[in-house]
């Protein structure tokens, strides 16, 4: 995909900035480093959950709770969860292979189902955040878990109304996704396994370790 | 007008966007007006900030504290280092000057990224307004720029929450420029254009950006955790609901330390396309240059904690961070023999460009050297959180980074306007600047050894006559901002007209009209492979019009 | 026949090592020295201070001999020579930087050691106190090892905007800190609200005091005086106000004001014994 930029034919005096049509008098393309940019800008998000992990990390190495303080979480459901987002990460590559053959139909039943994953393991968070024996509040463990995971839920909450954006855009007449262009849907698809991986990571650090 | 028609119509169509001088008011997506809203934006944030360093001043002239109540004074304070830092010299460095000369270095018309270029601009004015406006209506945050807990959890929250969202605003506004530059920088260069080939600057921006992207995103979270504590009684940082604030102290300086390579590394970049055009010859050592910042960037990363020498820090981290704070002084040592190098042996034109760069080179020489002594633990232990500090990092970031705007501002303005700056003032500008920066920040030096510390309103009375001679030294860096001001403004209407490239330069930008049309160049970008071919070549030289004593001291 | 340049770079760089190590030597910028580190300190500054004064005199020297010898007269033309580098010359001026730097590292940390500073914190034998994790600090170091049983421990509290110093031998509470000069001393800090610190400049110690973290600092005073005790940590409005007075006594003199002062307790054998 090419971006294109308009033309001056003549111009001594160019202070002004000019009309934005194009009429396709393109002078140099240069390429598509759109996915670079995102892919940069995830560096930088990654770099807030790094923080994050840090804080949590020194936290738990340097300032030990009361005994009674320190909570056994329960695996099952956030193994589920690490479950429902590597498959979503899968149904979305689908969608991005069927929507390179053009089939659109295709495409939108697999960004469907990514972002039904995606809502059932937010709903299988809240119902952990439920079950949870402490809150927000009760102290440095239990604030820093809310963090983390809190933070990570907003990013799964924003992939999934980006995927179902891109589900909208993907429609088969005046969607602006279609086979040759479809950055939209290769943008979400990096965000969406970008959320997928810091889940990884997460669930390690904070069940597992 | 210049519209693209298709062949046959005969009327304009219609303009979309401003022209003129209200672009400068609209959310442009050209790299040159982007550039400039930055470049006044933070020029009038420096005025704000420069007031409230005055009024800090004006309380120090007196060791009492008389001139305002002393929660307001912390107020001051606070927003003087958080508008300096975040509002001036941040923004200018890199989105100013960055913006502005980056498409023309690597021989592009704009960023790789535009929109997101006007974004990053246009959130600055809305947060320095609300960070400013604060002072006014809640009371601004009075925790000084660190913002520590407990002090900031404790005073009033308000103040410190505008400030968190201020300071989340304009760190969001850096990283999207870094994201910019990022992609500019390796991809959008004209083909045939090698990273090698690139003018110095462009190799400074991208290890700076590469410094924005790591360390402003660990800021943005730790700020988020401080505001939880601030209004949502979580204890991350709160002793007393279990939490720490050494740990704060840790993920704070892991940005705030690299935010000073942020500050200075672009300015080094200017310094570096500035003086060899003045000193018409090569600049000394470009290899050597490009692995300096790279290891100036790695090293930056790795040295937070030297700002936690006497907080609660074992003996065996102090020792690290010592050994890896002093040897970042070895790649910026270089840099500046580099520059000495590209002086020496020159024919090197005396204009305020150049005075304001070799100010730049004494000032952060002295700054760079209190600097290593402050990396030594034993002695920082003396001298931390004192006015030896203050003085330190006012060398670095007032007689480094501003006097490299200066610099730049003399030298580019030609291109940004068409006309030239008078040159009288320029360099009476330079020698009011010099002057009154060294009265007011060197005696600081003695004042911290002597036992006057930081961010207090009232001191020790035997520390008075250096006080207010550093004040004396304040209002003569006020003072010199009327003759710039002055030449600014009068040379945009009454300034000879400059030319494409009155200074003969090599770079992309002097290779076009000045101001340069909207795509930059008509016609194709040109391609400069030597963006430092000054000079004549040593066997060229004319030995007859020169004497031995000319050419380098070995004598030949 | 001019005088090789070689011969005048040397004497001039003599010179300014000379003139260095003078100013270095003679110029003192820092407050009376009043406890046992003081000097050490103070041999690490004029060190600091000497390379220092050489390095700017020398750089600033070379650019205005360069700004001068190399400027542009009116009416020249013409570039100057085009030298892009210069291999052999950099490596050196990588080099020798970086050994400055090492030396001065090692040389640092030598200094930091005899201050005390790579002691493990708590290392102090604090009278009866449990065991309890120290946040930050400096203990009593390599300084007379053998008069480490002699410690006189005393608890600061500091809090918005004042230092309270107690001393549990004696139960003594003040707010200013007396001590006996030539004798170890260890403070046991902490903070009531935000966080302040604990910085005498005659001392030439500081650490910061952390409210749920303690820390601690050691040292020996040798100078009888009064000297200031410094909040070095911003706490509030009236940081600058924060202040407090070590009074350093002889033996005998403290002696009478801690007896004085102290309350009178029934014997027990905690007491530390004073010799």
């Amino acid at each position: 995909m090419t971006s294109t930029l308009p033309v001056q034919p003549d111009s001594t005096d160019s202070s002004e900035i000019e009309s934005t049509e194009t009429h396709g008098h393109a002078v140099e393309e240069h390429g598509d480093f759109r996915m670079f940019g995102l892919a940069t800008f995830l560096v930088a998000d990654a770099m807030t959950f790094a923080g994050f992990f840090a804080a949590y990390l020194t936290f738990k190495a340097v300032n030990p709770l009361p005994s009674g303080a320190i909570y056994e979480l329960e695996l099952p459901l956030p193994i589920l969860n690490t479950v429902l987002l590597l498959v979503s990460s899968a149904t979305f590559h689908k969608a991005g292979q069927a929507i390179r053959n053009s089939d659109h139909a295709r495409c939108r039943r697999w960004l469907l189902i990514t972002a039904s994953l995606g809502i059932a393991f937010l709903i299988s968070q809240m119902v952990e955040y439920f079950t949870l024996p402490f809150g927000l509040t009760d102290n440095l463990y239990a604030s820093t878990f809310f963090a983390v995971t809190g933070f990570h839920g907003l990013h799964v909450t924003l992939g999934a109304v980006m995927t179902l954006i891109v589900w909208w855009q993907a429609r088969e007449s005046g969607g602006r996704v279609t086979a040759e262009n479809h950055f939209p849907l290769e943008a979400a698809e990096l965000y969406w396994h970008f959320v997928d991986g810091i889940w990884v990571v997460l669930f390690v650090i904070l069940y597992l370790l | 007008m210049t519209v693209t028609l298709p062949p046959n119509s005969t009327a304009p169509a219609p303009k979309l966007q401003p022209t003129g001088w209200l672009r400068y008011f609209s959310f442009s997506v050209d790299h040159k007006v982007i550039g400039l809203q930055y470049l006044v934006c933070g020029f009038v944030f420096y005025l704000i900030g420069g007031a409230l360093a005055g009024a800090i001043r004006t309380e120090l002239a007196s060791p009492v504290a008389d001139f305002m109540a002393r929660d307001v004074y912390n107020q001051v304070l606070t927003l003087h280092g958080t508008v300096m830092i975040f509002l001036w010299i941040v923004p200018v460095v890199n989105g100013a000057f960055g913006n502005y000369l980056i498409p023309f270095y690597v021989g592009a018309r704009d960023m790789a990224f535009p929109r997101l270029n006007a974004v990053a601009f246009w959130l600055i004015p809305p947060a320095g307004l609300m960070l400013v406006a604060s002072y006014f209506i809640t009371g601004a945050a009075q925790s000084g720029w660190t913002a520590y807990p407990p002090l900031s959890i404790t005073t009033p929250a308000t103040g410190q929450i505008i400030w968190i969202v201020s300071v989340l605003l304009l760190g969001g506004s850096s990283i999207f420029g870094g994201i910019n530059f990022i992609a500019t920088i390796l991809k959008l260069r004209r083909p045939g254009l090698k990273l090698m080939q690139m003018p110095m600057y462009c190799w400074a921006m991208l290890g700076t950006s590469i410094l924005v992207v790591a360390s402003t995103p660990v800021l943005a979270g730790t700020l988020v955790l401080l505001s939880f504590d601030i209004v949502a009684h979580t204890g991350f940082f709160n002793p007393t609901l279990g939490g720490n604030v050494v740990v704060y102290q840790h993920l704070f300086w892991f940005y705030s330390h690299p935010a000073v390579y942020i500050m200075v590394l672009p300015a080094f970049g200017l310094v570096s396309e500035i003086l060899p055009i003045h000193a018409r010859k090569p600049l000394f050592g470009y290899v050597t240059m490009v692995y300096s910042i790279m290891a100036i960037v790695v090293l930056g990363l790795i040295v937070w904690a030297h700002h936690m020498f006497t907080s609660g820090t074992p003996p065996w981290m102090r020792l690290f961070f010592t050994i890896a704070t002093a040897f970042i002084a070895v790649p910026t040592g270089i840099k500046f023999f580099n520059w000495l190098a590209t002086l020496w042996g020159g024919k090197i034109s005396l204009n305020s460009a150049v005075l304001f760069s070799c100010g730049f080179i004494v000032n952060f020489v002295l700054g760079g050297i209190t600097g290593v002594a402050l990396a030594q633990v034993p002695f920082d232990i003396h001298v931390h959180d004192t006015y030896f500090v203050v003085a330190h990092f006012h060398y670095i970031v007032f007689g480094g980074s501003v006097f490299v705007i200066f610099a730049s501002i003399y030298h580019w303005y030609p291109k940004f306007t068409g006309r030239m700056l008078n040159e009288d003032l320029g360099r009476f500008h330079c020698a009011l600047t010099f002057i009154g920066f060294n009265f007011c920040f060197g005696p600081q030096h003695w004042l911290g050894l002597n036992g006057m510390p930081r961010r207090v309103a009232e001191y020790d009375p035997q520390f008075t006559l250096i006080n207010q001679i550093s004040s004396v030294g304040a209002l003569l860096m006020a003072i010199s901002t009327l003759p710039f001001l002055w030449n600014v403004i009068h040379s945009a209407f009454y300034g000879k007209v400059a030319g494409d490239n009155p200074w003969n330069a090599l770079t992309p930008e002097w290779l076009t009209s000045s101001p340069p049309p909207v795509e930059n160049w008509v016609g194709e970008a040109p391609l400069v492979k030597e963006p430092y071919a000054y000079g004549v070549p040593i066997d060229e030289i004319d030995l007859s019009a020169t004497s031995g004593r000319d050419l380098w001291s070995s004598g030949k | 026949m001019q005088i090789p340049s070689a011969i005048l770079t040397l004497v001039l760089g003599m010179a300014l090592v000379l003139g260095g190590l003078w100013v270095g030597q003679t110029i003192n910028l820092l407050p009376i020295d009043a406890s046992v580190n003081a000097p050490i300190y103070d041999e690490l500054f004029k060190v600091l201070f000497t390379i220092g004064i050489i390095l700017f005199v020398g750089i600033t020297g070379l650019l205005i001999f360069s700004l001068i010898r190399f400027r542009r007269r009116s009416g020249q033309i013409g570039d100057g020579v085009a030298i892009e580098g210069n291999l052999p010359l950099e490596i050196f001026w990588t080099a020798v930087p970086a050994i400055v730097v090492l030396f001065v590292g090692l040389y640092s940390y030598d200094i930091y050691d005899r201050m005390g500073g790579m002691v493990p914190l708590a290392h102090d034998h604090m009278g009866g106190m449990h065991e309890e994790r120290i946040w930050g600090g400096i203990s009593s170091g390599s300084v007379g090892s053998e008069m480490v049983a002699d410690v006189l421990p005393i608890e600061v509290t500091a809090m918005q905007f004042a230092f309270l110093f107690h001393y549990p031998d004696g139960d003594i509470t003040a707010g200013e800190l007396h001590v006996p000069a030539d004798r170890p001393i260890t403070l046991r800090m902490e903070s009531k609200d935000v966080i302040h610190a604990f910085w005498v400049p005659e001392f030439r110690l500081k650490q910061d005091i952390i409210p749920g973290q303690p820390t601690q600092l050691s040292f020996t005073a040798t100078r009888p005086g009064r000297y200031p005790i410094v909040c070095a940590e911003l706490c509030g409005p009236y940081h600058g106000g924060m202040r407090s007075t070590v009074v350093v006594d002889e033996a005998d003199e403290w002696q009478t004001w801690f007896s004085s002062n102290a309350k009178p307790t029934p014997i027990t054998d905690t007491t530390v014994a004073n010799t």
